[in-house]
C-alpha cells in the first residue's frame, strides 16, 4: 500500500504531534475545537473568494462579448461601404478577442469547479466539527485518563485529518485564485485600454475613426435620397449629392442659420 | 476499511476489494517514480474510480480516522510528490 499508506501515515503523525503537545487530553480536546472553528472561517472565506474571482472572470467574458459583436458590426458595416480591407482587420480583431474568450471561459469553468468542491468541504467540515463538539463534552463530561485515551485519539484522529483535507483543499483554491486575479487583473488593464486584441499598442478604435470619417457623407447621401423619395421628387440632383459629400468642408451660410433665419418672424432681432 | 478520497471524503470498503486496490496503487507508485504525468493520470484515476465504486459513503458527521489516504483526483504528480514528502502539503 505504498502511496495510500504513506499518505495516511503522514495523517497520522501530524495529528499524533498534536495530540503529544498536551498533557491533559481535555486541553487538546478543546484547543483542537478551537482551530475548529478557524478552520471553518477559513473555508467560507475561501469560498467567497473563489465565488467573487469567478464574478469577475463572468463579467469579463461579457466585455469581450460586446467588444467582439461591435467589431462584427464594423466588419458589416465596412462591407457594405465597400471597404474589405477595413472588414477583414475587424474580423481580425474579432478572432483574437474569441481566442481570450474561450481561454476565459477555461478558467471560469475552474473557478466553478473549485467554488462546488470548496462548498461540499465546508458542509462536511461543518457536521464533523459538531459531532466532534458533541463527543468532546461527553468524553470531558466522564472523564477518567484510563478510560478515554482511546475515545480521545480515535475522535481527535478523525476530525484532525479532516482538517488537514480540508486545509490542503483550501490551499490549493487560494493558489489558483491567485493565479487567476493576476491574469483577470492583466486583462483588465488590456481591456481598460483598449489594446486587449493588439499588443503593439494601437487603439482598437481606428476602425471606427475610418467607419466615421467615410460614414458621414455616405449617411448623407444615403437620406437624402431617402427623403427625395418620401417627396416624390425621383432620383436625387447630382448637385445635392456632392453637397451632401461635402459636409465636412466649411460652408459659407450654416446650414442651422439659415434655418434659423427662416423660422424667424418679421420684426424680430438677430 | 476506511479509505479516504482527499476532497471527497470517505469511503468503506470490504477486505476482500483490498487486493485490487493495492495492485492499482503499486502501479501509481510507479507512475510517481518515472515522473510520468499521463501514466500517472490514468493510475490516480483508475484507483480512484475502483474504490468510489466498490465503496460505501460514511456519513459526513463520522469521526473516523482513515487506514488509508488517497490524493484527489485533480492532484499533479508534483503535488503528490510533495505530500509524499517529509514536509508535506498538510496543514497544521
Amino acid at each position: 500500500m505504498s502511496v495510500m499508506k504513506r499518505l495516511s501515515m503522514i495523517f497520522k503523525s501530524k495529528a499524533n504531534k498534536a495530540l503529544d503537545k498536551m498533557e491533559d487530553p481535555r486541553e487538546t480536546l478543546d484547543y483542537s475545537y478551537q482551530r475548529q472553528l478557524e478552520l471553518l472561517q477559513k473555508v467560507r472565506r475561501g469560498v467567497a473568494d473563489v465565488a467573487t474571482s469567478r464574478k469577475r472572470v463572468e463579467l469579463q467574458i461579457t466585455g469581450l462579448e460586446k467588444t467582439a459583436q461591435r467589431y462584427e458590426d464594423q466588419g458589416r458595416k465596412a462591407l457594405s461601404v465597400g471597404r474589405e480591407d477595413l472588414a477583414r482587420e475587424a474580423l481580425q480583431r474579432r478572432s483574437n478577442l474569441q481566442a481570450q474568450m474561450a481561454d476565459l471561459k477555461v478558467q471560469h469553468d475552474n473557478l466553478q469547479a473549485e467554488e462546488e468542491k470548496l462548498t461540499t468541504a465546508s458542509q462536511r467540515l461543518q457536521a464533523k466539527v459538531d459531532a466532534f463538539r458533541t463527543k468532546k463534552e461527553t468524553i470531558k463530561a466522564t472523564y477518567t485518563a484510563a478510560e478515554a485515551q482511546t475515545r480521545i485519539n480515535e475522535a481527535f484522529s478523525g476530525i484532525s485529518e479532516e482538517m488537514g483535507d480540508v486545509g490542503l483543499a483550501i490551499q490549493r483554491a487560494e493558489d489558483k485564485t491567485a493565479q487567476m486575479q493576476a491574469r483577470a487583473g492583466a486583462i483588465d488593464e488590456l481591456l481598460a485600454s483598449g489594446a486587449l486584441d493588439d499588443f503593439t499598442g494601437t487603439r482598437g478604435d481606428d476602425i471606427q475613426a475610418e467607419l466615421d470619417r467615410m460614414g458621414g457623407g455616405m449617411d448623407v447621401e444615403l437620406e437624402l435620397a431617402r427623403m427625395k423619395a418620401e417627396l416624390g421628387q425621383g432620383p436625387a440632383p447630382r448637385s445635392a449629392i456632392e453637397q451632401g459629400q461635402q459636409q465636412a468642408q466649411p460652408q459659407p451660410q450654416q446650414h442651422g442659420q439659415s434655418n434659423t433665419q427662416q423660422l424667424r418672424q418679421p420684426g424680430e432681432g438677430a | 476499511m476506511i479509505v479516504r478520497i482527499m476532497g471527497e471524503g470517505q469511503v468503506q470498503i470490504s477486505a476482500e476489494d483490498i487486493a485490487v486496490l493495492n495492485e492499482l496503487d503499486n502501479e501509481l507508485e510507479a507512475a510517481i517514480e518515472v515522473g510520468d504525468e499521463p501514466v500517472f493520470r490514468t493510475k490516480l484515476h483508475a484507483l480512484l474510480d475502483k474504490v468510489r465504486q466498490v465503496g460505501k459513503a460514511l456519513p459526513d458527521d463520522s469521526l473516523e480516522p482513515s487506514e488509508l489516504i488517497l490524493p484527489p483526483a485533480d492532484a499533479s504528480i508534483e503535488e503528490v510528490r510533495e505530500m509524499l514528502g517529509d514536509q508535506g502539503l498538510i496543514p497544521g
